[in-house]
């Protein structure tokens, strides 16, 4: 199928994928993507359970690492820098790639200890540099007028919907370069999806977002360039409106039409 | 109705079956407890004197136990507590109802507690410092005999106070000296250099001192004993008593409530903070007290950390592989293993093994009085951290697998390294399951008995692993424990039927402070359990 592939290149990205293939064991689950990921820009990982998307997204900050038997080969570079260099320093890199997961995780502690997680486990203690990251974080995130009458009641007494802008606020605390989230609105309500994606499209400005959703219309809201993915290969790549109005190949054109997946 | 379903079909049966079964397990421990306490409780409340009148014209005295059907099935037989032992040389006595022509309880009965030989029972013929009009019913006059009685009691006691503490002080500076010397031998040093020769001389003084105390104490008690009152049994035996050798003396047949309660309540106390007399079966329990919670706490300083860093190093540190799920079968294994057997392990690896090598590291001069080589109360609470140390592996295991993974990720995704995620994320959320975990490490080490005996426990401890002399915490020494205690007392004592009171009183103590010991880890689990749960969702 490769001729029938349409992936568009972009100059001067952030995060370059080279022919990037990943094995759980003997599987290759990624078969050899190539792709750029621009900056500031919000890019949208989709395509059918089981594609490979979330893989590729843990590629970036190395989470698949925590898995026993997955083994990377391919060049994954962020800012020219190999990111499966074996001695890179993944603390570092994850500070520079944030995550915000499917489910929102937010820790047994009180919302204002939950921003400030990342700064405290760096090292800063100054209560000050501690107590304006929380405040721009929590604005950032949209949630400082919700909770800044309470920082230092337990995040888990948040709705669902709370926690999971807690936890793009507590991504955004350490101030990294870009930030990958896995299905960040799967288990929310229209509502909080909504405010959810008002807030990537505002991060936009400032972060490289990748974010992988099964939710169509969510990918032509939010992101201005789409990547389908199918059965570990990247099939299609460019900006959001033209994979969505004039896709380059006909399993995009399926998929996207809802005739599979 | 053919939709209609059977109770079988809807599970109703099941639902019954297991409600039953929980029933059944609490109705078990309700009898057990309850038995426990009624006949545990008794020992706190004075027994009326039955005066009994048999047909054949003899008279007994004593407390009516228990009544039961005779073993022929003809009527039914009485067993009473009569005491005087060294009258009668027993305690008990079984009578038939048929041989009882009469029953009363004189007001001027006597329940004497003696230091020695069990409880008198009888009456008061004569007593020193009772002179003067005797009362309307001829007796010496109660009030002032008791009176009297507890002044004496009260020299008595500080006396042998004040000996005891005297004689502990010159006891540990001979000691001192006599360990100090043998350093000197063994180093070669000999006793006539000025060095040893001063200790020498400081021990001929010492010795001196002692024996010389002793006597003034001597002579002092002496007088003391010369206060003596003349008891009488029912059949007109009499009996000469010193003062100062009665515990407690009264009259219960007309004893009022408030001295009932004074009586119990000082019972109670006696229990609490008394030394054991009369071979265990009488008297109180605080050596065994201090010995079964300071062994539980040493237990669980040795085993918690243990068992929580293992448990953490198995769940995420470790591959998971082959040999991790051995180790993980091998631990639960562990936790079948008969407790004679950690003894076993314990006498021979912790006290010959590694006691045998610190004496001879440190003490070689002691040698072959053992320091370390012996049984103490460091090596049987190491030997019950083992016994224990499974437990706490596996609850801590669970409580990190309850984890949810997204957890872990969250913190090691905002750069946080393994050791971070663990101390600042994990420990917190696993705290309540590890907790939960050394509750019943907790209620396992205070109720074992087994691996103890062989490690360090003795009937009669002389002296607290905790005391004023220093180092203050004696590792190396010997104690006792309310768990050996009741087995001791129970099937080791010569007097069974005298001593099966202080055998429930016992049990009831371990069960409360197992009780104590595991409401505050309970308390302290719900508290973390509130605080690290996830409520909302």
């Amino acid at each position: 199928m490769p001729d029938e592939r349409s992936v568009q290149s972009y100059p001067n990205p952030v995060l370059q994928a080279i022919d990037l293939r990943l094995y759980y064991g003997r599987a290759e689950a990624l078969h050899g993507i190539t792709m750029d990921f621009p900056g500031r820009q919000v890019i949208a990982l989709i395509g059918p359970s089981g594609c490979g998307k979330s893989t590729l997204l843990r590629c970036i900050n190395r989470m698949n690492d925590l898995i026993d038997g997955v083994r990377v080969e391919g060049r994954l570079l962020l800012d020219g820098q190999e990111i499966n260099d074996p001695a890179l320093d993944v603390i570092e890199l994850r500070r520079r790639v944030g995550m915000v997961f499917q489910k929102s995780n937010p820790f047994p502690k009180s919302i204002y200890e939950n921003v400030v997680y990342g700064l405290r486990i760096s090292g800063i203690r100054q209560r000050q540099a501690l107590d304006e990251a929380a405040e721009r974080s929590l604005m950032r995130a949209g949630l400082w007028d919700e909770v800044k009458d309470r920082l230092h009641e337990s995040a888990l007494g948040l709705s669902g919907g709370q926690m999971q802008r807690l936890c793009i606020a507590r991504a955004i605390a350490v101030s990294p370069e870009i930030i990958l989230m896995d299905e960040p609105c799967s288990a929310l309500d229209p509502r909080s999806t909504a405010r959810v994606e008002e807030l990537i499209v505002e991060l936009r400005r400032e972060y490289t977002i990748a974010i992988v959703t099964h939710n169509m219309q969510q990918a032509g809201r939010v992101a201005d360039h789409t990547a389908f993915l199918y059965e570990g290969d990247l099939v299609e790549y460019g900006p959001t409106e033209r994979l969505f109005t004039r896709p380059a190949t006909r399993q995009t054109e399926d998929y996207i039409s809802g005739r599979f997946g | 109705m053919r939709t209609r379903k059977s109770p079988r079909e809807k599970g109703q049966f099941y639902i019954w079956l297991s409600g039953l079964c929980l029933a059944a397990i609490l109705a078990i421990v309700a009898v057990l407890l309850l038995a426990v306490i009624r006949n545990g409780v008794g020992v706190f409340w004075p027994h009326r004197l039955a005066l009994l009148t048999l047909t054949d014209g003899t008279r007994v005295l004593g407390e009516v136990v228990r009544w039961q059907d005779a073993a022929d099935g003809i009527g039914r037989r009485a067993q009473l507590k009569i005491g005087n032992r060294d009258l009668y040389g027993l305690d008990f006595r079984w009578i038939e109802e048929q041989a009882i022509k009469d029953l009363s309880y004189p007001a001027e009965a006597l329940y004497v507690e003696r230091r020695e030989y069990g409880n008198f029972y009888g009456f008061l013929k004569a007593a020193s410092g009772t002179a003067g009009a005797p009362g309307a019913d001829g007796l010496p006059r109660w009030g002032r005999f008791e009176a009297n009685w507890r002044d004496v009691r009260g020299q008595g006691l500080r006396l042998a106070a004040a000996q005891s503490a005297i004689i502990r002080e010159i006891n540990s500076a001979r000691e001192g000296i006599r360990l100090h010397l043998l350093r000197r031998r063994y180093h070669g040093q000999p006793d006539d250099s000025p060095e040893s020769r001063g200790l020498l001389a400081a021990d001929t003084d010492l010795k001196e001192r002692f024996v010389a105390d002793t006597e003034e104490q001597a002579r002092r008690l002496a007088e003391i004993h010369k206060h003596e009152a003349t008891l009488v049994d029912a059949s007109g035996s009499e009996k000469t008593l010193a003062l100062v050798d009665i515990v407690r003396v009264h009259r219960p047949n007309t004893m009022p409530l408030t001295a009932k309660v004074a009586y119990g309540a000082g019972k109670v106390w006696e229990l609490l903070t008394g030394e054991p007399r009369e071979a265990n079966t009488e008297g109180g329990l605080f050596p065994a007290i201090v010995g079964t919670v300071m062994m539980v706490f040493m237990m669980s300083a040795f085993s918690f950390p243990l068992g929580v860093m293992t448990a953490v190093y198995l769940r995420e540190y470790a591959k998971e592989g082959p040999l991790v799920r051995l180790v993980r079968i091998a631990v639960g294994n562990l936790a079948g293993i008969p407790s004679i057997v950690y003894g076993i392990f314990g006498l021979g690896f912790f006290v010959y093994g590694v006691g045998g090598a610190l004496d001879r590291l440190f003490y070689p001069e002691r040698l072959p009085t053992p320091t370390f080589g012996t049984g103490g109360i460091l090596w049987a609470s190491l030997t019950l951290a083992l016994l224990t140390v499974p437990v706490v592996i596996v609850a801590t295991e669970e409580a990190f697998a309850a984890i949810p993974s997204g957890t872990r990720e969250g913190s090691l995704a905002l750069g946080a390294t393994q050791l971070q995620t663990l101390v600042r994320v994990l420990l917190p959320m696993a705290s309540p399951g590890i907790l939960t975990g050394f509750i019943l490490a907790m209620a396992r080490a205070a109720g074992e008995v087994a691996p103890l005996m062989i490690t360090g426990v003795v009937k009669l401890a002389p002296s607290l692993p905790v005391d004023g002399a220093f180092p203050y915490v004696h590792l190396d020494r010997k104690f006792m424990h309310l768990g050996f205690h009741i087995y001791d007392v129970g099937f080791q004592s010569p007097n069974v039927e005298a001593a099966k009171p202080m055998v429930f009183v016992t049990t009831l103590l371990l069960v409360l402070i197992v009780l104590a010991l595991s409401s505050t880890a309970i308390v302290l689990r719900n508290r973390m359990k509130k605080r690290y749960t996830i409520t909302s969702f």
